[in-house]
């Protein structure tokens, strides 16, 4: 580059010359200096920023082109990775605490047909009416020869029908592929599985959702391709469930009871082991659930969780825990059982006539309403639903079934204090099976709180604590006591050490209004072995009546008892639990408090 | 010194070529392998996902209370009891084996050892 000088002498000489200010000249050559300078340091930003936004253009044209290209292009899987985790788009299986099937998949077809591309509509509508003997002939034909181009004939068909249909040679008639949901044990589980259906169908596939118990509940879970096919385990045993579920028939059937419910819960745990309400169903073939009448006819109706029933004197031992707890009373208290009590206009009676007093375990095992009533005066109303509450008697219980958050308990409005006295022996507050075996689990267990579930849990979470260890020790002596010398004596199963309460409560008639005389609902709720609890076993039977006798028996103690002793006959040593020798009270040290 | 540096770099070239093309094939007939057996294995666990459905329902509860009912003669099975349980105590200890006397044995000679 060559630089012109500042002062150039030959114009810096004329200028002399001419007398004019050479100054002037130098200033004029330094602006014009100045002035390339500016153009030459523009023109070079200038190009930087062209560079810069051409760099950007390409960026975001690469960007755009592979959005486009990804957004036109059919996915693919990766093909070249290795087997990373497993993606499933099956709906996940349903297996029991030993991984034993309850609910799988199977593949199917669906029968669907197209008319215009059909040869000959009215032979093909016979030879289908043939094979499906549930389908309508003259509306298929209907059907066919009518403008339709495209209808559904059959839902799910075996490959034997497949090939049937096949042979009929009508290309008109096409199959399309179908995941089907199989449950195959039968009926067996039936209302904790619920069922399943098609949701949105598609002639390449179909979307299987499910439609009651844990199939509704955990539905999102089970469709989850990202589990890679894990199944959902529960908590029940299927041969307990199917031991269970068979004792309870034979039961319900020999008792005349139109229906029966039975929980066998783990006392620590909460995990239900087994849960039967019957009349069942098969969840393979779904029954329509009713659409008038009571819903507690259709045998969809789970008894056990929604069934909320009057549960009669099997409550009274939350009564009598409680004032154990509190001190107010011991087992060997005296207390008042001269009949009938008078509380207002109410008067409150026993089965028989107790005598003037009973000791409060004798108040248990003999199921006085009025003894009962007295120690729950003692208690007070306000403490006595707090203690409830905490049972968990007021609230739907937790369990994982779409039906549980429905079943909540009927209480009182208004908690006056005939309502505390009867609510104390189990009139008065309707709940369901469920609610018993879980309070039950909780009084037995060392007095925490238990959580009913149907999954299977790896470890017991120690609940909040609701009595303490030795008045929990005090309670499972007197219902022990019970099946020795009780109500329940049916109950007892040697070396199983059975400890249980009965309730008989009067159904409460559907119109409103007053009490059946002759339909009870019978109960038991026991707990086995009494000395080291691990099971609880809630037995319900519906309606029963034992009639054996000269006259026809209701209570418990002669129709529900049996049932629950021969259930724990049969599903203790299936549960690995060794018959054992009672330890005597003497032998060990009882832990006492006052 | 430069035409061999050309023809080494046109051999080297086309040596690259070469391999690049048998990888290329390769990789396909690799891909093409991984799709199989990735049928495969759909097909395998789809009949599996069967035949454990099958092991299901042929092993119903129902099903072997049937069979237990009628093979009653032949198996002579029942429900189990309580009192199947036993205790190590009651099991009998195996008979021990003497062995055969082939000798006579002067034990009137062994009595002050072993009385």
């Amino acid at each position: 580059m060559t630089r012109i000088p500042l002062r150039p002498l030959a114009r810096i000489l004329s200028a002399r010359e001419k007398g004019e200010n050479p100054d002037a000249i130098e200033r004029e050559n330094i602006r014009l200096r100045h002035e390339a300078m500016r153009d030459r340091a523009r023109l070079r930003a200038e190009g930087r920023l062209l560079i810069l936004g051409a760099a950007f253009v390409a960026a975001f044209v690469t960007v755009g082109a592979q959005m486009g290209l990804l957004a036109a292009t059919e996915p693919a899987e990766p093909q070249a990775t290795g087997m990373g985790a497993a993606i499933v788009a099956q709906r996940a299986d349903i297996t029991d605490r030993q991984g034993r099937i309850l609910a799988t998949n199977l593949v199917t077809h669906s029968l669907y047909a197209q008319p215009p591309l059909m040869v000959d509509p009215v032979r093909a509508a016979e030879e289908l009416a043939l094979i499906f003997p549930d389908l309508d002939g003259e509306r298929l034909k209907k059907d066919f020869t009518s403008k339709r181009k495209f209808l559904w004939v059959k839902k799910k068909i075996s490959p034997e029908q497949m090939q049937l249909v096949h042979e009929i040679g009508d290309p008109g008639l096409l199959f399309g592929p179908r995941e089907m949901r199989l449950y195959p044990n039968g009926a067996i589980a039936a209302h904790i599985l619920g069922g399943a259906s098609f949701g949105r169908e598609g002639v390449r596939s179909a979307e299987v959702v499910g439609t009651a118990g844990v199939e509704k509940t955990f539905d999102g879970w089970l469709r989850d391709p990202a589990n890679g096919g894990a199944p959902l385990r529960l908590s029940l045993d299927l041969t307990i469930q199917s031991t269970v579920e068979d004792v309870l028939y034979g039961g319900m059937r020999l008792m005349n009871a139109k229906g029966a419910t039975a929980i066998l819960m783990d006392v620590k745990t909460g995990e239900i082991t087994a849960m039967a309400s019957l009349p069942d169903f098969d969840p393979n073939t779904r029954p329509a659930p009713l659409t008038k009448g009571d819903p507690s006819d259709s045998p969809l109706f789970n008894r056990a969780v929604q069934g909320v029933y009057e549960l009669g004197s099997t409550f009274k031992i939350f009564a009598v825990a409680q004032a154990l707890d509190l001190g107010l009373v011991r087992p060997e208290t005296m207390v008042e059982t001269k009949g009938p009590m008078f509380w207002g206009k109410f008067k409150i009676r026993d089965f028989h006539n107790y005598g003037p007093q009973l000791s409060v375990t004798d108040v248990i095992v003999k199921s006085s309403n009025i003894g009962t009533a007295h120690i729950a005066q003692q208690i007070g109303g306000v403490r006595q639903q707090e203690f409830l509450q905490k049972l968990g008697m007021f609230d739907p219980t937790a369990v994982e079934l779409v039906e549980a958050p429905g079943a909540k308990p009927l209480r009182p409005a208004k908690w006056p204090e005939i309502t505390t006295l009867t609510v104390s022996y189990g009139h008065g507050i309707a709940a369901s099976p469920l609610h018993l075996a879980a309070a039950y689990a909780s009084l037995a267990n060392g007095g925490t709180r238990v959580t009913p579930t149907i999954l299977k849990r790896d470890k017991a979470e120690t609940g909040a604590r609701l009595i303490s260890e030795a008045t929990s020790v005090q309670v499972r002596d007197m219902l022990r006591q019970v099946v020795v010398r009780g109500t329940a004596s049916f109950g007892e199963v040697p070396g199983y050490a059975v400890a249980g309460k009965t309730g008989t409560a009067d159904k409460p008639k559907r119109t409103g209004g007053g009490y059946y005389k002759d339909k009870v609902i019978a109960t038991f709720a026991s707990i086995f072995p009494a000395h080291d609890p691990k099971y609880v076993l809630v037995v319900s039977l519906d309606e029963p009546v034992e009639t054996s006798g000269t006259e026809p028996r209701r209570t418990a103690g002669w129709t529900a008892v049996p049932v629950a002793a021969e259930i724990i006959r049969r599903t203790a040593p299936l549960l690995g639990l060794r018959p054992e020798v009672e330890p005597l009270a003497d032998a060990a040290v009882t832990l006492v408090r006052n | 010194m430069r035409s061999l540096f050309l023809v080494l770099t046109a051999l080297a070239v086309m040596g690259l070529a070469f391999w690049a093309y048998r990888e290329n094939y390769r990789t396909q007939a690799e891909l093409a392998a991984v799709r199989n057996l990735q049928s495969e294995i759909g097909v395998l666990k789809e009949s599996l996902g069967v035949l454990n459905a099958e092991w299901a329902y042929l092993n119903r509860p129902d099903r072997l209370r049937e069979l237990a009912d009628i093979s009653f003669p032949r198996l002579g099975l029942l429900p189990l009891e309580p009192r199947q349980f036993g205790g190590v105590a009651q099991i009998g200890y195996p008979e021990i084996e003497l062995p055969s006397i082939t000798f006579p044995v002067d034990t009137i000679a062994l009595g002050e050892t072993n009385p």
